[in-house]
């Protein structure tokens, strides 16, 4: 069934009775060519792709609660291409460009808005670094500007522009950065994998793998065990729950980051913005809540909440920046579990079990990198190969010293 | 959340700063232990939806390590012990 503005007339006409169910409930089949597990973004973005792009079939999305009730559905929205590492670059580019088709492709609204997003800079070795960044994201065929303190000006008159500690200098510009509809990248992707023969099984929890002589033959669920020849994870926080099924142990940390939204605002914040002097960001969503967040607790959590020293820092961060906000109230808050790896970026890659393939440690960064994610993990899955934006994030890069450290912290996950 | 000092009392957590697991005590021996233990030591985590017994630096306070034992599904903290306490038991002092 293909959504258009003639549909919604047509189906508006004759009582709205027309509309299905976007996906199927099927119950599972005894075994399947490939099974990704997990239902969130990353999952059923690669279930999509693996059956449009690279013409799979047999392929099943498990999913243990409902689809899109983890990270993809708790995300500040922002999408964008501005990391500064040959490793990064590319592929998150790639994923933007992805976004920039992404509607049309999967014939859902996901409302994906290209308002643009600012970095924030206020010292001159931070106006160097962003140069830096910038010149590092045209190289690699990203668009990037670098604004004047008059520039932001125009743009964003109440910033806190004089602040005697951290005057704002100018800002590092992405204008095809933004935001996007996160539980609609769910609903599309899943829709689109459906319709296409994806078996979508929610309450499906994988509670063990079976593997023999070196080699995955299924995996038991909730629901059963469910046969495969190839399994693709993609659970972000449960990461290092789920490849313990297999005795694999990952260079990830689960770390809980929080997110807040405020009352509904008239506009007033057209782009999304970035502080440099604190970890500070935020965009206005259509319905008009401020929707920001800031930096993790620190500390290795499961519970999807967090504690007030975060939110007392993102308020101060919020104030410091843009004073105006001060009488609006919080309305919601909340917490995910980040898969925090020991450099900061992500790892996709097979593992020493035949036919088990891994995609995680995205960190706090993995809802922009939805499409692009999807479809590598749909290449390895498919071809064996790594996609060619894709081929730095290996496991064994820690051990051969070819790490993607874009904060230069080290092996630390907290820190990244 | 509150973090009880064996020394000195209930402490707010955010006078400390978070290392991570309570394993890093265990560091593999330079000359002996070879590059896949150094490599598992610095990189790979067990990071367990349950109890977790991790380092936490009093930085705010008396800068002494503490070994805390924390649910990281309820961030309840069932044991508190100093850091030095939990690696001389362990035969590490030098």
């Amino acid at each position: 069934m293909r959504y258009s503005g003639f549909r919604v007339i047509r189906e508006a006409l004759s009582g709205h009775t027309g509309w299905g169910p976007v996906w199927r409930d099927p119950a599972p089949q005894k075994d399947y060519d490939c099974i990704i597990v997990g239902g969130g973004g990353h999952g059923l973005a690669t279930a999509y792709y693996l059956a449009k792009e690279f013409g799979q079939s047999r392929i099943a999305v498990l999913e243990k609660g409902w689809i899109g009730g983890g990270n993809v559905g708790r995300n500040t929205t922002i999408i964008r291409s501005n990391y500064l590492l040959d490793g990064n670059q590319p592929f998150y580019e790639f994923s933007l460009k992805l976004w920039e088709g992404l509607e049309q492709d999967f014939n859902y609204n996901a409302m994906v808005s290209q308002r643009g997003i600012i970095n924030l800079y206020h010292t001159d070795a931070q106006r160097d670094a962003y140069t830096r960044r910038g010149n590092a994201m045209i190289l690699h065929g990203a668009d990037a500007e670098l604004l004047t303190r008059d520039q932001v000006r125009a743009m964003y008159p109440f910033l806190n522009f004089d602040n005697a500690r951290f005057p704002i200098k100018g800002a590092l510009m992405q204008r095809r950065g933004g935001t996007v509809r996160h539980d609609a990248v769910a609903w599309g992707y899943a829709r689109g994998a459906d319709s296409r023969g994806v078996d979508i099984l929610q309450n499906c929890e994988v509670t063990g793998m079976r593997i023999e002589a070196g080699r995955i033959v299924g995996v038991d669920t909730s629901r059963g065990f469910i046969g495969a020849k190839k399994v693709g994870v993609a659970v972000a926080g449960a990461s290092s729950q789920v490849m313990a099924q297999a005795g694999i142990r990952l260079p990830i940390e689960s770390h809980v980051l929080q997110a807040f939204v405020s009352e509904g605002l008239k506009p007033v914040i057209d782009g999304v913005i970035t502080y440099g002097a604190g970890h500070f960001y935020v965009s206005q969503s259509d319905k008009g809540g401020l929707v920001f967040g800031g930096d993790i607790d620190g500390y290795n959590s499961y519970a999807q909440r967090g504690n007030m020293a975060v939110v007392e820092d993102v308020a101060e961060g919020g104030m410091s920046l843009m004073p105006m906000i001060g009488r609006a109230r919080l309305l919601r808050m909340w917490g995910g579990i980040m898969d925090m790896s020991m450099d900061g970026s992500p790892i996709i890659d097979r593992t020493g079990i035949e036919g088990l393939y891994f995609n995680g440690g995205w960190c706090y960064g993995g809802f922009k990198a939805t499409p692009a994610s999807g479809w590598v993990f749909a290449h390895l899955l498919a071809t064996d190969t790594p996609h060619p934006t894709a081929t730095a994030y290996r496991f064994d890069r820690f051990r051969d010293g070819l790490m993607i450290d874009e904060k230069g912290q080290g092996a630390q996950p907290n820190l990244h | 959340m509150i973090i009880n000092h064996p020394l000195l009392g209930p402490r707010d957590a955010q006078e400390f700063v978070y290392l991570g697991d309570a394993a890093l005590i265990r560091r593999p021996d330079g000359l002996t232990d070879g590059i896949d233990a150094f490599h598992d030591y610095l990189y790979l985590r067990d990071n367990p939806a349950g109890l977790h017994r991790e380092l936490w630096y009093h930085e705010q306070g008396d800068r002494s390590w503490l070994v805390v034992t924390r649910h990281t599904v309820t961030h309840e903290i069932t044991r508190v012990e100093l850091a030095r306490d939990v690696a001389r038991a362990e035969g590490r002092s030098r």
